[in-house]
């Protein structure tokens, strides 16, 4: 490692590294954009990355604000209408993975991204499902990216917007859902994958410097850790160059129209 | 047959109070020169039907246009909240909101279920979620051949539909590039129609064969309303303004700000601010990103 890097740079390096040249993967606006580009740029450039709003093998120079940012269909193989991209390309089981994000998630990788509160009165009202519901039982499995913290990481969510592995062991089975569902889940602390029998999300990995009592006062479960917990390799020094440099272009693009 | 408009007459005759009315474009082309125009001209009791509620579903639930929305994503994107949305869901002002939600899967076989003419869509989804126990409009069937149960939701048919495309040829035909979204099934499953565009010409010239036009016959007015998607884009002819996404959190967090600024850049205004803005982000003359 030659430079110290931030949490956020973990996280993001972390997820990049889940995705293979060989993957199709759907991806989610945010922080998995960020990670799935990050991939193409570095160790995965035959990676095809698909945006929800019908941007098939596109490679952005920069990251879009949203999900349809004209650099993507600029950069894409080719541009669908968006029930063709959900139905053929994302029911009809055409992506090996899904990036998503989210506001709560569970012990079993279940998550909110609809409200906070009761649906009827929310005390918050969030984004809502978007494609995440589909996207979640469709893909070959699911990767999630977000940032640890009482907030997000709690006992029960208040409202289910996408199926994880629902109450665990082979829920997702029983309800006919033949895809693996969530297979990593990576933190600004670590990653967690889920148990084989009960899938509740299980650290396997603790990125550089972290403790554990730090990943307990972040989590609103009682964290289990797998048998053998590995230490997250630290960014390389090019992985963390292609970040930053990624993120430059984005801001120089975003901020020329102020 | 369509006919060729002013905003202001097209408004004033395709849209009326209690419409179910969908203004759609994914990102891409959202049409706000029509949207300003309906605050303009104070619609009131719609039901509004989007993807993906954005800056002009704020804007028009903020002036208090709207009774209902129908939706599957509703957020500035890679920004935040809608403040004004947030604010009538949460707060009923200016007035109660009633909302029906979808997920996209969901909205997108709807509209295709309207264009198509079939009651209802069929689709994999919704399974081991919460939706479908607030939503009662989210059912199943079985299915006859292989015994799966599959969900299903009524077909979209709004009263009216309303876009924003590239170009119309002199016969009022038009054609749509880039991400063409849900626009296409928006208008064809709708009863009327208001299609913006950049601009008018002779011929549409060289072109795929599968390029993306909606014929004349299919649409009821058309318009020549050029930056009409401003602050979202047309491809080829300006770009995003993610600035202005940005400043729309600040705009729109206080009733008082929000007023101000409508009456300032809308109640005030017509047509010609959004040509203006077309020039500022114009890709000929701003350079690519």
């Amino acid at each position: 490692m030659s430079d110290s890097f931030t949490p956020t740079e973990m996280m993001t390096v972390a997820a990049s590294r889940a995705l293979k040249s060989s993957d199709v993967c759907f991806v989610g606006i945010g922080m998995p954009s960020a990670a799935c580009n990050l991939a193409r740029l570095t160790h995965a450039p035959g990676i095809t990355l698909i945006y929800e709003s019908g941007t098939i093998a596109t490679k952005p120079a920069i990251l879009p604000l949203s999900i349809g940012d004209g650099e993507l269909c600029d950069t894409a193989l080719t541009t669908v209408s968006v029930p063709e991209m959900f139905r053929y390309w994302l029911q009809g089981g055409r992506m090996t993975v899904g990036f998503l994000g989210g506001a709560q998630i569970d012990r079993y990788a279940n998550l909110n991204t609809t409200v906070v509160g009761s649906y009827d009165k929310p005390k918050v009202r969030l984004p809502g499902g978007g494609g995440a519901p589909e996207i979640a039982i469709a893909c070959g499995e699911i990767f999630i990216i977000m940032p640890h913290g009482r907030r997000g990481f709690v006992e029960k969510l208040d409202f289910v917007t996408s199926l994880g592995h629902g109450e665990g062991g082979d829920h997702r089975a029983r309800l006919g859902v033949a895809t693996k569902g969530p297979t990593r889940l990576i933190t600004d602390l670590c990653m967690f994958e889920p148990d084989p029998w009960t899938k509740e999300m299980t650290v396997v990995s603790i990125h550089p410097g972290v403790t554990r009592d730090h990943i307990a006062a972040n989590t609103g479960w009682h964290v289990k850790y797998a048998a053998d917990i590995a230490t997250t390799s630290a960014p390389s020094a090019e992985e963390l160059m292609v970040l930053r440099e990624l993120h430059a272009r984005t801001r120089r693009a975003h901020g020329d129209q102020a | 047959m369509s006919e060729f408009m002013s905003l202001a007459d097209a408004v004033a005759e395709n849209v009326r109070d209690g419409d179910s009315v969908a203004m759609e474009g994914f990102t891409h082309l959202i049409p706000h020169a029509v949207g300003h125009e309906v605050i303009r001209q104070c619609r009131r009791r719609l039901t509004l039907i989007r993807m993906t509620p954005d800056l002009i579903y704020d804007q028009l639930i903020g002036m208090g246009c709207v009774d209902k929305v129908v939706f599957s994503w509703c957020g500035n994107p890679g920004v935040g909240s809608l403040h004004r949305m947030r604010d009538a869901i949460e707060n009923g002002w200016p007035q109660p909101l009633a909302y029906e939600e979808h997920s996209h899967a969901a909205m997108a076989n709807a509209y295709e279920a309207g264009a198509a003419g079939l009651p209802f869509a069929v689709f994999r989804g919704y399974i081991g979620v919460d939706l479908p126990r607030v939503n009662p409009n989210i059912r199943s069937v079985t299915c006859p051949y292989t015994g799966e149960r599959l969900a299903t939701v009524p077909a979209i048919r709004p009263d009216v539909a309303i876009i924003h495309a590239l170009r119309a040829d002199r016969a009022g035909n038009v054609l749509l590039e880039g991400i063409v979204g849900v626009q296409k099934q928006a208008v064809l499953a709708a009863r009327r129609s208001i299609v913006t565009v950049e601009e008018m010409v002779d011929d549409f010239g060289p072109r795929s064969p599968n390029a993306v036009i909606l014929p004349s016959w299919t649409m009821s007015a058309i318009v020549v309303a050029p930056g009409g998607a401003h602050p979202s884009y047309a491809h080829g002819y300006y770009k995003r303004d993610n600035a202005y996404y940005r400043k729309w959190d600040e705009i729109s967090r206080e009733r008082d700000g929000f007023l101000a600024w409508m009456k300032a850049n809308v109640l005030d205004r017509g047509p010609e601010a959004f040509a203006e803005q077309r020039e500022r982000l114009s890709l000929a003359t701003a350079g690519a990103p």
